[in-house]
């Protein structure tokens, strides 16, 4: 206040207080210049921060490939597992995943999309349809551990399923769903309501709409949030180890009933016991490389679809 | 002509009758699949209440709060939970001195000082740090950066709590990046361009206007990246290890809640044994922890949301 008093007095005093040698008055050029030095200064930080991630996701690939040479080759792609180090494979853990996929996709797809459009079609605004809603929230944020203690209970030891692909794949199901739940709901969400009305003006019920117009519409929504479900549930692993999956399994899984290892419990048993073979850390290495391409062509997937096939309206 | 008339309203007496039967079935059918979400979250919460209560009618409660933790002695197996807890607290909190000012550090360059083409690169970058399954960074924190620390601190244990720690932190960087970066651009343009107007730096804006525009936001960012970090499993499984004493050191081993449910169901806990029930009762205090992190979260963010 008594800066801004002084400066009106000088400013009455001098008339032309642009081109006065004070150099508090008006332009305070020091303090601007320090002010945008500062500026610039933190400008420079935040992007170093903001880099940092990305320079710690550059070493951490470069570092895995590096541990993978050698060990990442046809053989090790099309082999049983072994304790020997040499001559182990992973076929059996790709199996394991592909087999845990083919109860995951249908679940979750069934499940997420059907909620979805009861929620976004069906339920009117009101206290069932925020209920689910919150209930869909609060499922996400709750740590994959839990839902292994949920899957080891339920699945595998109320209905027997003991530590089968089916358990696993329904134990993944239901951690996932919330990301289908709620990319379908998007999806639905942006169909333009003129193709709804349109479609009740022919004649059509609600049902039909939904079937014959909105879904085809959100499809690609729909397949996108679809896609990066599967691909989070592909990369879980806490929840399989919860349901105890036995750590050396040599046979191939051929049923939905059988005992089976996924390519993260894999990583994980194989990184635990590099104290006892230090060659396991390569192993673990090579499918970390196995399993970050399938989940990048998996992503890379999911953007092609939702650049090249969402309708613009 | 009058044959003709009727079997065209038997078609469409037939068509209406399918389409009545999908109509009616189909709601109930989407209630039934819609309502497996909350059949999933009453199983969760029934599963651990059952199972906890067992363990709490068989423990002590002044034992669960000791320090001791051995579950797997034969002879007197005691529980403690607070090597467990401050495992979990410390592997956080160093999560969080790393997530929460690279996070917010990203979320002002992103949303102020960013050119478009910076942003169109940096961004989808940050995402795929969010995808990297959490096996991957267990992985990367025990067999590079735990090496990597050791050369600084030469006392430091080949398990530790510091370097999971610092990897969970990188970890969440993106999800306090990009929740706080929406709280920052839901700020009205208004706003910032008045303080612009006025002759604000946009560092200025950012600082005096935008942040505090936008703190219940970032703050509920913050308080999910907690959730995460004290949920979160295979990162310090791999590198906390499983030491059940209880230490304030973080350079040394420390079992996590999260660490222990997974050490405790891959070894063979015998059901029915107070060591299985130990596992829920683990499991619900977790699952308290997060589920109030996730409410506070929603209440700060919509009772202390600024609407223009």
């Amino acid at each position: 206040m008594a800066y801004e008093a002084e400066w009106f007095q000088k400013l009455s005093e001098e008339q032309n207080p642009l081109v006065s040698k004070q150099d508090y008055v008006v332009i305070d050029s020091e303090r601007i210049r320090r002010r945008v030095r500062k500026n610039n200064f933190l400008k420079q930080v935040f992007l170093l921060l903001t880099s940092l991630g990305i320079v710690v996701l550059g070493i951490l690939l470069y570092q895995i490939v590096v541990q993978s040479i050698g060990w990442l080759d046809w053989s090790f792609l099309v082999s049983r597992l072994s304790i020997n180090a040499d001559k182990a494979g992973i076929l059996g853990a790709i199996l394991g995943t592909v087999w845990l996929m083919l109860i995951v996709i249908p679940v979750t797809i069934v499940l997420g999309v059907s909620t979805a459009i009861y929620l976004e079609e069906y339920a009117r605004p009101g206290k069932l349809q925020s209920f689910i809603k919150t209930n869909l929230s609060n499922l996400a944020s709750v740590p994959s551990v839990i839902f292994g203690l949920l899957g080891l209970t339920v699945f595998s030891r109320l209905m027997g399923l003991g530590s089968s692909i089916l358990a696993g794949g329904l134990t993944l199901s239901l951690l996932v769903l919330p990301i289908v739940v709620v990319s379908s709901q998007e999806a639905i969400r942006a169909v333009p309501g003129f193709l709804r009305d349109a479609s009740y003006a022919m004649g059509a019920s609600r049902w039909i709409t939904i079937w014959k117009v909105v879904l085809p519409v959100a499809l690609p929504g729909i397949l996108t949030g679809s896609i990066l479900a599967v691909s989070r549930a592909i990369g879980e692993t806490a929840p399989l180890v919860v349901l105890g999956i036995p750590t050396l399994i040599l046979m191939y899984p051929t049923n939905i009933m059988s005992d089976f290892t996924a390519l993260p419990i894999q990583i994980y048993y194989w990184t635990l016991d590099t104290v006892l073979t230090k060659e396991y850390a390569n192993l673990a290495a090579a499918t970390i490389v196995v399993l970050l391409l399938v989940l990048f062509v998996m992503n890379s997937l999911a953007i092609v679809i939702r650049q090249k096939f969402q309708k613009k309206f | 002509m009058e044959g003709n008339l009727n079997i065209r309203a038997m078609i469409h007496d037939n068509i209406a009758r399918k389409h009545n039967r999908a109509d009616r079935i189909m709601p109930v059918f989407l209630l039934l699949m819609a309502s497996v979400s909350i059949l999933t979250t009453l199983g969760i919460v029934f599963t651990l209440v059952f199972d906890a209560a067992i363990f709490f009618g068989r423990v002590p409660f002044r034992e669960i709060l000791s320090t001791d933790l051995a579950p797997l002695n034969a002879n007197n197996p005691t529980f403690g939970m607070l090597p467990l807890m401050v495992g979990t607290l410390f592997s956080s909190l160093i999560a969080m001195l790393v997530a929460v000012p690279v996070g917010l550090s990203a979320a002002v360059y992103l949303s102020q000082f960013a050119s478009t083409r910076n942003r169109a690169i940096l961004k989808p970058m940050l995402e795929v740090l969010a995808g990297v399954p959490t096996i991957v960074y267990g992985f990367f924190a025990y067999s590079f950066v735990t090496p990597l620390l050791m050369k600084l601190i030469p006392s430091l244990g080949s398990k530790n709590v510091l370097s999971p720690g610092i990897v969970m932190g990188i970890m969440i960087i993106p999800m306090v990046a990009s929740l706080s970066e929406d709280a920052m651009n839901a700020v009205p343009e208004a706003m910032r361009e008045g303080a612009l107007g006025m002759g604000s730096t946009k560092l200025e804006v950012a600082v005096k206007v935008v942040i505090p525009a936008a703190i219940s936001g970032i703050i509920a960012s913050i308080v999910l990246g907690i959730s995460r970090a004290i949920g979160e499993t295979m990162i310090v499984a791999i590198a906390s290890g499983s030491n059940k004493h209880f230490s304030l050191d973080i350079t040394q081993s420390m079992q996590t809640m999260t660490g222990y449910i997974v050490e405790f169901t891959s070894g063979d806990a015998g059901s029915g044994t107070t060591g299985y029930y130990s596992l829920y009762a683990v499991g619900l205090i977790l699952f308290l922890f997060t589920l109030g992190m996730n409410l506070v979260a929603q209440y700060v963010s919509r009772k202390y949301r600024e609407v223009y």
